[in-house]
């Protein structure tokens, strides 16, 4: 007897869908086989009525799907068969699914052609079947960005129906969801497009998502974005001035007041796919120490690259006369250097204690690694900044992170190895806005004194592989950088442990008076003799 | 340096190991039959509903035994020989102790009843009892029907369990409502209710007459005492209850009632030999708690005390104010304080129910001095902290009413049901203070 199911000689746990659930999955799949027969140039006449017929399925479809599996029953947590069914266990149809996705992204990031965009004629294949929408929208013929925005789109406002269904107890979820959903069908999808239907010959504004922050949208401030922005008069430079005070002070006031919740899982349209979309997903993030390692190296390693990249880019077309414009190389770097150092200063100054060692040692090799390819500069005659030329870095960063990290491994492979990948160990700005979480912000998740029975429901459904059940059977509040505020871990804890609360700095980290149940005297023993375990 | 042997990897003996080692570098062993590894008991349940696999059941890593110098031993314990201080096990050559810690838990209570030992009749509590129920029980083909013997907290989740897997269910509940031998009977019959919606077959006041065989020495049905009626099955769970694990003892001079006997400062009648745990039996109770706990967090409280003592901080075990928490099918429940099924004597109760959710609250307190004496909470969570301040204090019943929503656990945004408690009970204490 064992408990690997497979071996069971009697007989296998349920692990099949309902006929109502299967329905459903074939109504969603005729939608997209509807967009794969577009893809390979089927003539699907008129274009509008095959359109919306293939997005009413795939939207039915999850609608439905959200019916079959949550309607009629008690609500509560519905975390049966997570691990049982092959779709959400890493089963054959979830490889499947993730290769799939994958495929998609790589013809979306790097051969749209292959889809039916022609730039410089009418499009053609699945791009075309768009058209009529992206003609309503925006006034012009659809790109394999308007494709992406759409589906996006439906699927957070779909998959967002399905999972308030399921979290239908649970007001924070549904909020949330809401939220996210308004945000990215508002922000992301229609004003855009809106706004592109006031470009004229002498009127230009960049595709411009109001809620995608530096570094998020590390394109933000290149020549050509901030050019046409400022060529828009008082719009244009509006704009631009709203994405350098969205990441200075917007930014740090309410991460300060509500934790990075109110971006990560209340705003962001990457985190937006993953909490619906990707919600049957968030069990397979991994929780080892090895992975928070490998996370925390590699998502700091993002911010100092997409910081480099975007000073160079900066760099690179500001000229080296004060009488033509304000700002120029010299004083540009200058400008950033002491923004990296005061931040540097104050973390050693006032926060030594709350970093660990080796993110002590990281942060120093950053500070030093960057301030001196800064200091070349001044000493040398090249016009690259930092040995590589501007253009390089942003197409690697490009490739590398914005195409390949966040979208072919962030969102294709959400079936093997979870829902926020990207936003865990790749995104630069879950990175800043997580230091500035642990550092500075009244968020914390509150351990409720000694009702902990240490079952891990909490860690296993963290998304971002916070172990969370660690601190809470010591009874310490959670202050981790990664948390992006879900809330998933109090929804799923049996014991009513977890609390997601801004509350006052002071006592938000609790190692040394923490209630289990013992009697004081005990604690206060215990607690004088605990140094470092 | 002291060489200290732990008889069981549960909770109470994981816990007294890892405070040990924060306070000493003594050799430490921990011996267990079950299992290898650490893993939370209370989790079983959510391995067979698929929420998890078995490794998220461990706290921690594999390697953080060997880091912290914490020394695994897979074998069970013959019997302990404290004339030589030694532990004799079944495969492995004895280990001699200095100091023996014993935290080997409970074991499922079996009633005598004719086929208790047939195939298909198990508890729930063990790694074993798991994977029993995943052979037996993988699915309602295999299995038509289970019927479970007791309404207490593990019936109630084996029931959640198998109905995770749509497997039909009768439950054998000694009381007239849903264990009610712990809970006033509004909250009771609320549970009954929501059972009932779960699909599941509730019998009240019945009891198990007998279990029979199919010819082959496994489960075909059972008997109900009162009706006689034989109900076909293919699974039986017994969850009447635990009792100590201590049987592999009878033969030592550790003396022993229906736990291994101890003192307030955990130690038996022999000297270097200590007993924590549901395994544990406090030779005069502590307040209203029984002298048998066998609740996850006192095995965690003992494991700290018992570490204490060993490691020469001499320390009694004290519990502070009792808590509890469980969760019922989807509700929660919380319990801080002491509230019975009945008020005791000289005591007064306040009830409050949502209108349409299974949210309640139920206080006791004492009507002279009006002290606040306990609180059940269904669907509502509170902060321990404050409950716990307020119980200290002796508070009473009119300030903990008063300040009710500053011990409001719930997640933010939820319905806060602080406003409708205040009112129920302003509006109940005005009409008696009228009359």
């Amino acid at each position: 007897m064992s408990l690997d199911r497979n071996l069971s000689l009697t007989g296998e746990a349920p692990r099949k869908l309902n006929h109502q659930q299967k329905l459903s999955t074939a109504v969603g799949i005729l939608g997209l086989i509807i967009l794969l027969l577009a893809s390979f140039n089927v003539q699907l006449q008129p274009r509008w009525m095959f359109l919306t017929l293939a997005l009413s399925a795939i939207a039915g479809g999850i609608i439905w799907f959200a019916k079959a599996s949550y309607s009629g029953i008690p609500k509560g947590i519905k975390n049966d068969g997570a691990f049982l069914k092959p779709m959400t266990s890493r089963g054959v149809v979830a490889y499947a699914t993730g290769i799939g996705l994958t495929g998609f992204y790589i013809i979306l990031y790097f051969f749209p052609e292959l889809i039916g965009l022609n730039e410089n004629g009418a499009n053609t294949g699945l791009i075309a079947l768009f058209d009529p929408l992206s003609q309503f929208l925006a006034n012009r013929p659809a790109s394999q960005w308007f494709v992406y925005g759409t589906l996006y789109t439906i699927a957070i406002l779909f998959f967002g129906i399905k999972f308030m269904w399921k979290y239908r107890h649970n007001r924070y979820q549904r909020l949330r969801t809401f939220s996210v959903s308004f945000f990215q069908l508002g922000f992301a999808f229609i004003i855009p497009e809106l706004m592109a239907r006031l470009n004229s010959k002498d009127f230009s504004l960049p595709y411009y998502d109001l809620k995608n922050i530096w570094p998020l949208n590390y394109y933000n401030f290149q020549q050509y974005r901030v050019d046409s922005m400022i060529e828009a008069g008082d719009v244009g430079l509006g704009l631009l001035i709203f994405g350098v005070v969205s990441i200075f002070i917007i930014t740090p006031i309410l991460t300060f007041k509500y934790g990075k919740r109110w971006y990560c899982s209340w705003v962001c349209g990457c985190g937006g796919l993953a909490e619906t979309a990707g919600d049957p997903y968030r069990h397979l993030s991994d929780k080892s120490t090895r992975a928070w390692k490998i996370e925390r190296w590699l998502v700091h390693g993002v911010v100092v690259f997409v910081t480099l990249m975007t000073t160079a880019v900066i760099y690179s077309y500001l000229g080296t006369d004060t009488s033509k414009y304000w700002l120029t190389k010299s004083s540009f770097l200058l400008g950033v250097a002491g923004i990296l150092s005061l931040i540097f200063a104050w973390v050693m100054i006032f926060k030594r204690e709350r970093i660990q060692k080796d993110a002590k040692y990281a942060a120093i090799g950053f500070f030093v690694l960057i301030i001196g390819l800064m200091g070349l500069h001044f000493i040398s005659s090249t016009d690259q900044l930092f040995l590589l030329s501007a253009g390089d870095l942003q197409k690697s960063y490009g490739f590398l992170i914005g195409s390949i990290f966040s979208g072919v491994v962030g969102t294709g492979f959400y079936p093997i190895l979870g829902n926020r990948v990207w936003c865990r160990f790749g995104c630069p700005m879950a990175a800043i806005l997580g230091f500035q979480q642990k550092l500075f912000s009244r968020f914390r998740i509150s351990t409720n004194g000694g009702q902990c029975i240490s079952c891990g429901n909490c860690s296993t459904y963290c998304e971002m592989g916070i172990d969370v059940r660690a601190y809470a059977q010591k009874g310490q509040n959670i202050v981790r950088s990664s948390c992006v505020g879900c809330g998933i871990c109090s929804a799923v804890c049996p014991r009513g442990v977890l609390k997601l609360e801004n509350d006052k700095v002071k006592g938000r980290i609790n190692p040394k008076d923490v209630l289990l149940g013992n009697d004081v005297n005990l604690m206060e023993y215990v607690n004088s003799k605990i140094k470092n375990f | 340096m002291k060489n200290i042997v732990i008889i069981g990897n549960g909770i109470s003996g994981i816990t007294a190991a890892r405070h040990i080692r924060k306070f000493s570098d003594h050799h430490i062993q921990v011996i267990s039959a079950e299992s290898k590894y650490f893993f939370s008991r209370t989790a079983l349940m959510y391995v067979y509903m698929g929420h998890m696999n078995w490794k998220h059941l461990l706290p921690y890593e594999n390697d953080f035994w060997r880091k912290n110098d914490i020394n695994l031993v897979h074998d069970r314990v013959k019997t302990v020989k404290p004339e030589v201080k030694k532990v004799l096990l079944d495969k492995g050559e004895p280990i001699a102790y200095d100091d023996l810690i014993i935290a080997t838990g409970s074991k499922p209570n079996k009633f005598g009843w004719p086929g208790q030992e047939l195939k298909g009749v198990r508890g729930l509590y063990s790694k074993q009892d798991l994977e029993a129920l995943e052979y037996y029980v993988p699915n309602k083909k295999v299995c038509k029907r289970a019927v479970i013997v007791g309404g207490g907290l593990i019936g109630i989740e084996l029931a959640e369990m198998l109905r995770s897997r749509d497997i039909p269910v009768t439950m054998l509940v000694r009381e007239s409502n849903f264990w009610n031998n712990v809970l006033p009977d509004e909250e009771a019959k609320m549970l009954n209710e929501h059972i009932r919606e779960h699909h599941i077959d509730l019998r009240f006041e019945r009891n198990l007459d007998s279990i029979i065989d199919d010819g082959n020495g496994k489960v075909k049905a059972i008997k109900v005492k009162e009706t006689s009626e034989v109900i076909g099955c293919d699974y039986v769970g017994l969850t009447p209850g635990v009792s100590p694990n201590v049987s592999f003892l009878k033969d030592s001079d550790i003396e022993i009632n229906k736990g291994v006997v101890v003192n307030r400062y955990l130690e038996t009648n022999i000297d270097h030999v200590y007993a924590i745990g549901d395994c544990a039996e406090q030779k005069k109770p502590i307040g209203n708690r029984p002298p048998i706990e066998a609740v996850w967090y006192t095995g965690r409280m003992m494991g700290e005390v018992v570490a204490q003592t060993i490691c020469g901080n001499k320390t009694a075990y004290n519990p502070g104010n009792w808590f509890n928490s469980a969760k019922f099918l989807d509700i929660e429940y919380q319990t801080y304080g002491w509230i019975f099924n009945q008020p005791q004597n000289g005591d007064d109760d306040f009830y409050w129910k949502h209108p349409d959710e299974n949210i309640c609250i139920h206080i006791h307190y004492e009507i002279s001095s009006r002290k606040f004496k306990g609180i059940n909470t269904f669907g509502f969570r509170l902060r321990h902290e404050v409950m716990d301040k307020w119980l200290n204090e002796e508070r009473s019943v009119d300030f903990v009413i008063d300040h009710i929503d500053e011990a409001n656990f719930d997640p933010e945004f939820y319905e806060d049901p602080t406003k409708a408690i205040k009112k129920a009970f302003y509006k109940k204490h005005s009409n008696k203070a009228a009359v």
